[in-house]
């Protein structure tokens, strides 16, 4: 049974539609379409000073050991973020999804997280990790593990991803819960019947009827690790200490608007926009295929 | 009937305010400085618009410098220039080599027929920002340098005249190891590491920071701060940090924090720092004092070059309003705007005579060591490594600084191989900017 909805005028949903499209275009064509222009320009910053340069802001990038490494790291955090993130929510969308008292509370305070922006996340961990003044670091230091973010890379790259991690829980339980309990409980009781085991019953027929919710949010964590922490970079570690943070968002950011390198930084954004554009086709392509009603 | 009657209430109501049209030329002055210092620049604007009836400067708060010029660039591109932005020193050459976006403040003067004395001011924040020949290109307004700040209580503790600091590096190191024996939790942290650890550094040692005088004369410049004195330097301050006499506290003002504190005994950071230093110590409990110099690499110090920022004038407005510029300018020039800007933030009063009101009006009687930073600036004529630095791409290059100096820090790399890293990939960014500016 299919709904249509039918207008009596014919311009009406024209209209109705028009201020999305008009913000889209305004918002993501023209931005857009101004970064491959300016993708392709050698420029001061004040724009006196422009000449097309073809591609070579882009061939300046592939020879720029530094881009590897930004790219390399953006993958190993983006891994760590999604996996991670995949991991624990699937814990807690399991665990609240067996509770019957006070399920509401535990729902409300896992989505909590969502609400708060990604750089005041930053800010928030920064001051529980402060160095000084921090009481996390603090605790970490008196059981003996010297918790310094700002002198020790690897430290500070393992706590923008805890950061990352806990702002994304929220989304991927919710989607993770609407999941499981979306699941018949017929199949569930009949393999518990047969004998099967908790751990059978998930493995075996949970897990398998979660995965297009897995794989939807696998997508959606990737996209958020490489676009959605920079507000966390920008407020904590600034890609430092010694480029151990400096992802590939931050870096566009950086070059262009520290560094006034608004060729190169456009090059990074297209590059980047490649990416998504590359991400969002294969999940629309597989999810099409293996969603079971 | 209600309708039309609201609507053309609301249509004559937008039509009278659009009429109210001011007499004053309104100029928009675009900064940086948030805060007290904010209030400051207000208290200024405020003196000039009350001082004249034709101008009306209107200050407005951008963010930090780098968001304020992001601001100044993109409204210059859409051609709703602000007519003065306040941008960081390290943005002078970038500024400098933009073809049409900015009207000197020499050339400004003279057009707008204002008197303008270049000897007024003080002579290393005038060469700064000056041509090679001497022509001044942006207004100094806020300038600071590094100054050497140590914690009294801390001294005492060790066993030392807590009223006598170190003259010299090596004398730091025995008096930081000391305090360090007796309880301080931290002997030694630097601001800004790479302004006062290396590009002033250089400067008080009389060490170039690069070819052509600095980027004085040319903006093809080499990197050449990788001499065997600045490895030496970092390599003790590597060395030191093995057992807590040099501790890194972060990039830019995040190491204040330690030294506010109380964990630190010395602290060396920009003069502007000292009010909220003291107070967070304590005036009495502070000792502000010269950077300490290494006797093996100079004699005796040299002079040490300026940080902070200026205004510089952006072209693009009509003709009739540089003059209500030129005016604030001189007006922000004045002995007495600059005594007060001086005093009420810590930043170095820019003309001579500001110095002098100041001490005059027994100031630095009131507030001892608030004299040290002109003197530091003033120590000597600068020369050619003394000037200051006027490089392309800098803000990048010092990102670049802070990473390798942050690889000696954490035992990844040795001075020797992270300064020699820092110049290649510094080199590198000049030949961009050259390639973008040619």
């Amino acid at each position: 049974m299919e709904k249509r909805v039918t207008f009596n005028e014919r311009w009406l949903p024209y209209l109705l539609v028009a201020p999305q499209i008009v913000i889209t275009l305004v918002f993501f064509f023209w931005p857009s379409g101004q970064a491959i222009w300016q993708s392709v320009l050698l420029e001061d910053a004040f724009g006196g000073n422009t000449r097309f340069v073809w591609f070579d802001n882009f061939a300046h990038l592939f020879n720029d050991p530094n881009y590897y490494a930004s790219a390399r790291l953006t993958l190993v955090f983006s891994f760590l973020v999604a996996s991670l993130g995949l991991a624990v929510s699937l814990l807690l969308a399991v665990m609240a999804d067996r509770i019957i008292r006070g399920a509401s509370l535990y729902k409300t305070v896992l989505v909590w997280p969502y609400a708060v922006a990604p750089a005041v996340a930053g800010v928030l961990f920064g001051f529980l990790f402060n160095p000084s003044v921090g009481v996390v670091a603090w605790g970490l230091t008196a059981i003996g593990i010297e918790f310094n973010y700002v002198i020790n890379g690897n430290q500070a790259l393992l706590l923008v991803v805890v950061i990352a991690v806990w702002s994304q829980i929220s989304y991927n339980f919710l989607f993770f819960l609407a999941g499981l309990q979306s699941i018949p409980k017929s199949l569930i009781e009949a393999a518990a019947i047969d004998g099967a085991g908790p751990g059978r019953r998930f493995w075996d027929i949970v897990f398998p009827l979660l995965s297009p919710t897995g794989f939807f949010l696998l997508v959606i964590n990737i996209i958020y690790a490489f676009f959605g922490t920079f507000g966390i970079v920008g407020s904590l570690t600034q890609g430092g200490p010694g480029q151990a943070t400096n992802i590939l968002i931050w870096k566009v950011y950086n070059d262009g608007f520290r560094g006034q390198d608004l060729g190169g930084s456009s090059a990074q954004s297209v590059i980047l926009m490649i990416v998504v554009i590359a991400l969002t086709f294969v999940q629309f392509r597989f999810i099409e295929r293996r969603v079971h009603y | 009937m209600t309708r039309t009657l609201l609507s053309s209430v609301a249509a004559a109501a937008v039509l009278v305010s659009a009429q109210v049209a001011s007499a004053q030329t309104e100029i928009q002055f675009w900064h940086a400085m948030g805060g007290n210092l904010g209030e400051t620049v207000n208290a200024l604007a405020e003196g000039f618009n009350k001082s004249q009836s034709e101008y009306k400067v209107t200050p407005v708060y951008k963010g930090s410098y780098t968001e304020t010029l992001t601001a100044a660039i993109a409204a210059f591109r859409a051609k709703q220039a602000p007519h003065i932005v306040q941008v960081f020193e390290v943005g002078t050459a970038n500024m400098m080599a933009a073809k049409g976006a900015v009207y000197p403040v020499y050339q400004l003067m003279a057009d707008a027929k204002e008197p303008f004395d270049p000897k007024a001011y003080i002579a290393p924040v005038y060469g700064y920002y000056s041509t090679p020949d001497g022509k001044l290109l942006s207004m100094p307004f806020n300038s600071s340098t590094p100054v050497l700040y140590w914690n009294k209580e801390l001294l005492s503790k060790a066993g030392l005249d807590p009223n006598k600091p170190p003259t010299t590096w090596p004398e730091l190191g025995e008096m930081a190891k000391k305090a360090i024996a007796a309880g301080a939790k931290c002997g030694f942290t630097p601001q800004w590491q790479t302004w006062t650890m290396i590009e002033n550094y250089g400067a008080w040692h009389n060490l170039p920071y690069s070819t052509l005088e600095n980027g004085f004369a040319g903006i093809d410049v080499e990197l050449k701060f990788n001499d065997p004195a600045h490895v030496k330097f970092i390599q003790m301050l590597a060395d030191w940090s093995k057992d807590k006499t040099f501790v890194y506290g972060g990039r830019e003002g995040k190491s204040t924090a330690l030294f506010n504190a109380g964990d630190c005994v010395f602290h060396i950071a920009s003069s502007g720092s000292a009010a909220g230093i003291e107070k967070a110590l304590g005036a009495g409990k502070v000792g502000i004092g010269m950077m300490p110099y290494s006797p093996d690499v100079i004699a005796k110090p040299q002079n040490s070059i300026i940080g902070g920022a200026t205004l510089w004038v952006l072209q693009g407005r009509p003709a009739a309003e540089y003059k209500g510029v030129a005016k604030f300018l001189s007006y922000l020039s004045t002995a007495p705007v600059q005594a007060k800007w001086h005093q009420e933030t810590g930043y170095v009063p820019i003309t001579v005579a500001a110095a002098e009101l100041s001490e005059k009006e027994g100031f630095y009687k009131k507030n001892p060591g608030r004299d040290v930073a002109v003197k530091e600036l003033t120590l000597n004529p600068p020369t050619v490594n003394s000037k200051g630095l006027r490089i392309g791409n800098f803000v990048q290059i010092r990102d670049v600084v802070d990473e390798e100096l942050e690889a000696v820090w954490s035992g990844k790399k040795d001075a020797k191989a992270a300064l020699d890293e820092a110049v290649k990939r510094g080199n590198e960014l000049v030949k961009r900017f050259v390639a973008a500016n040619k």
